[in-house]
């Protein structure tokens, strides 16, 4: 299956790292493992500084479970390894799968690396916060008003 | 024209949506070009409103919180003009409905709806949908903060939230600022009523779990009391712990209500709790200063002084029986003095519910301009309803709303129908809904009769997804189909209403399509002979039970 990575539109060469199952993982840990969409996370606190990469399954692209696992590593967690998505991933997923925090897909759909090119800027505002770090629309709102208002006070202060 | 007087789209909100029409535009053509197929193009047609069904596609179009600028409906009378027939169908969740969209015209509808502000976004599919309020927020009088404000935050969080849009199944929010819930907030996923605690605090009882469908059941209170600024957090742990447990394997034990059921309400407590735990002092705490730049949007429009008393409409009272009639089912209290809340039936006797033209949305438009502050409101019951209007502009609005043929001086009486599509459009549906709405109204048409019988709600689904909400009518009726035959069940005591909700229950064996006029009928019949001082109909049934009323049915048909 091509495995896509940010930055490159065709497919790159998988590193060779072999993600075990959770179960044969937690026997001997390594640094790759693949959850199913079930799997508990807690599990794998304690090694998840070893861990270079997790997979997470898609079984269906409406199957959704893998999304709230991303958030969870990432930010309840804080793992900083790579996060890939396998399964049915679809090109219309992209945008929601970049901003829980995955940064590698396996994709066999056309056109896939194109629209991973231009994903992340398909929509320029976002309205909540999430695993990318981008500003939700009501903080910008804030910011903008703060910098109006010391505009504002600026020339006064001057005086 | 005059300003809105709700949330104002700024660039931010805009750039969303320009940016979600270009997303869907080239999704259709991906479609049309066979790029997709309709597996994979399903989902991404049903987040942008578009349903396929019997005929055509359906555009489902959100009506956020109910309510409508002037600009806005005249602009989905236009749409309706241009990509339809010239009509649309005001729904349950306060969507409306065109049932004869192209998909190649779909994105130029949307851009069109774009244009005023408006969106399908999330109005289908397993994702969070349109949240509801109730229809009189910000003019009633027994309100004790506009739901609108939340429902706004709501809105933004949940549009393309990246964790939650491929959940189990649908998702739809409700939320109520008053004690007489007009939300129905105990049969939606999660029903979120405001009240004050005894200290004084204003929070949300947070309940979860409610809906009809085919497994109906009352929604349970999660949290009693949820600090205001703790909504989103706590939201997002609902849905967290939804999104991972919620069942996958039978689409129709997949609503949230299924798990709450199957686990037991304690452990969903306790599981999102804990998950609430570790959300709650995240940068989903929302900003005092958000609530109150958003609050603030939903001021009530500056209201001048306006008589209680005026001369001319007591005297219009007694030479005008109808008109009296219309005053008593058809306005409500304001906040305010001088003014009443006037609701616009779309329940005319013999229409289908909820339908109005593009000329009528139009009329509509023109009487909000000239009487209601540019204010338009979608109740669930599927009339339109005039937020801010003068008593002494009653007569006037009277008339207008009589040359549209939307004065029926019905509301909350039995042709006040509420009633999903059926089969008439819609490709789940067992039996016909509207028909048997319109012959249930033809025949209590007579208006003095109607405000004899009072407050009777009747609710029609054409099949057990119940979208008529059949199961917390007072007069319930459920399409069947057996062997080929349209038969209507019959059930009784259902109710909304807050500290009464509850389901109805079925009294016997369905009836035929020739029949269920006659059934009625019957019911009617029993509820006067044995009502007691002041009681409605669904009074005496808690009373009487329903033995007497089942007797009388099944000899009459």
């Amino acid at each position: 299956m091509p495995l896509y990575r940010e930055g490159a539109i065709v497919p790159v060469a998988n590193d060779g790292l072999a993600a075990l199952p959770l179960a044969e993982w937690l026997q001997a840990p390594t640094q790759a493992v693949a959850l199913a969409n079930t799997d508990q996370l807690d599990l794998l606190k304690t090694h998840l500084g070893r861990l270079k990469l997790i997979v997470l399954h898609f079984p269906k692209y409406t199957d959704g479970r893998a999304y709230s696992q991303a958030r969870l590593l990432r930010g309840r967690l804080g793992y900083r390894g790579e996060l890939r998505a396998i399964g049915q991933v679809l090109r219309d997923q992209l945008p929601f799968l970049l901003r829980c925090g995955f940064d590698s897909f396996e994709s066999d759909q056309p056109g896939f690396g194109p629209a991973l090119a231009r994903a992340r800027t398909l929509f320029s505002v976002v309205y909540q916060g999430a695993e990318d770090d981008r500003a939700p629309a009501w903080l910008l709102r804030l910011r903008r008003r703060d910098a109006r208002a010391a505009e504002q006070i600026g020339p006064l202060a001057a005086e | 024209m005059p300003d809105t007087h709700f949330y104002r789209y700024d660039d931010f909100d805009r750039t969303l949506l320009a940016e979600r029409v270009e997303q869907f535009r080239d999704q259709v053509r991906r479609r049309l070009s066979g790029e997709l197929t309709e597996e994979q193009f399903k989902p991404l047609r049903l987040t942008n409103g578009l349903y396929l069904q019997l005929h055509a596609y359906m555009l489902r179009i959100a009506i956020p919180y109910g309510t409508l600028s002037t600009r806005q409906l005249r602009k989905l009378a236009e749409i309706a003009r241009k990509y339809d027939r010239g009509y649309g169908h005001f729904t349950t969740r306060q969507n409306l409905q065109l049932n004869w969209i192209k998909l190649e015209d779909a994105p130029d509808a949307v851009a069109a709806l774009a244009e005023v502000d408006m969106h399908a976004i999330q109005t289908s599919g397993n994702v969070i949908r349109n949240t509801t309020a109730d229809h009189f927020a910000g003019a009633a009088a027994d309100e004790i903060e506009d739901p609108r404000i939340w429902c706004e935050i709501i809105r933004q969080w949940s549009t393309l939230h990246p964790e939650f849009s491929f959940l189990p199944r649908k998702f739809k929010i409700a939320v109520t600022g008053s004690p007489n819930d007009r939300a129905a907030v105990r049969v939606h996923d999660v029903g979120l009523r405001l009240w004050r605690n005894p200290e004084g605090q204003v929070g949300f009882e947070v309940i979860v779990g409610g809906g009809l469908g085919r497994t109906p059941i009352i929604g349970k209170t999660l949290r009693a009391f949820l600090p205001k600024d703790e909504l989103l957090a706590y939201l997002e742990s609902v849905l967290r712990v939804y999104n991972r447990y919620g069942r996958r394997d039978n689409i129709y034990k997949a609503r949230i209500k299924i798990l709450v059921h199957e686990i037991g309400v304690e452990k969903m407590r306790e599981e999102v709790e804990a998950e609430f735990a570790s959300t709650k002092d995240s940068a989903l705490r929302l900003d005092p200063r958000t609530i109150e730049a958003i609050a603030g949007q939903f001021a009530a429009p500056p209201l001048p002084h306006r008589p209680a008393t005026v001369g001319a409409v007591e005297a219009l009272k007694i030479e005008d029986r109808v008109f009296a009639l219309w005053l008593k089912s058809n306005t409500a209290p304001h906040r305010m003095a001088g003014y009443r809340i006037v609701t616009a039936s779309l329940k005319p006797a013999g229409a289908p519910p909820g339908d109005a033209s593009s000329a009528q949305m139009e009329g509509v438009a023109d009487i909000a301009d000239a009487y209601s502050w540019g204010e338009v409101r979608v109740s669930h019951e599927q009339n339109l309803v005039l937020p801010h209007v003068a008593v002494e502009d009653l007569p006037a609005v009277y008339a207008a709303l009589g040359r549209l043929g939307f004065a029926e001086a019905n509301v909350g009486k039995i042709t006040d129908i509420i009633a999903c599509p059926g089969l008439d459009y819609c490709a789940l549906a067992n039996a016909r809904s509207i028909p048997v709405a319109q012959r249930i109204s033809n025949h209590f048409a007579n208006l003095a009769r109607q405000h004899d019988i009072g407050d009777l709600k009747v609710k029609i689904s054409g099949c057990i997804n119940a979208c008529g909400h059949h199961h917390v009518g007072h007069i319930g009726i459920l399409g069947v189909d057996k062997n080929g035959v349209e038969l209507y069940q019959i059930s009784l005591g259902g109710d909304v209403d807050f500290g009464h909700t509850a389901l109805g229950e079925i009294i016997g064996p369905a009836v035929g399509a020739d029949e269920i006029v006659e059934a009625v009928d019957a019911l009617v019949a029993t509820y006067l002979e044995r009502r007691g001082e002041g009681e409605r109909f669904v009074d005496t049934y808690r009373r009487i039970g329903a033995e007497p009323f089942k007797e009388r049915v099944y000899a009459a048909v």
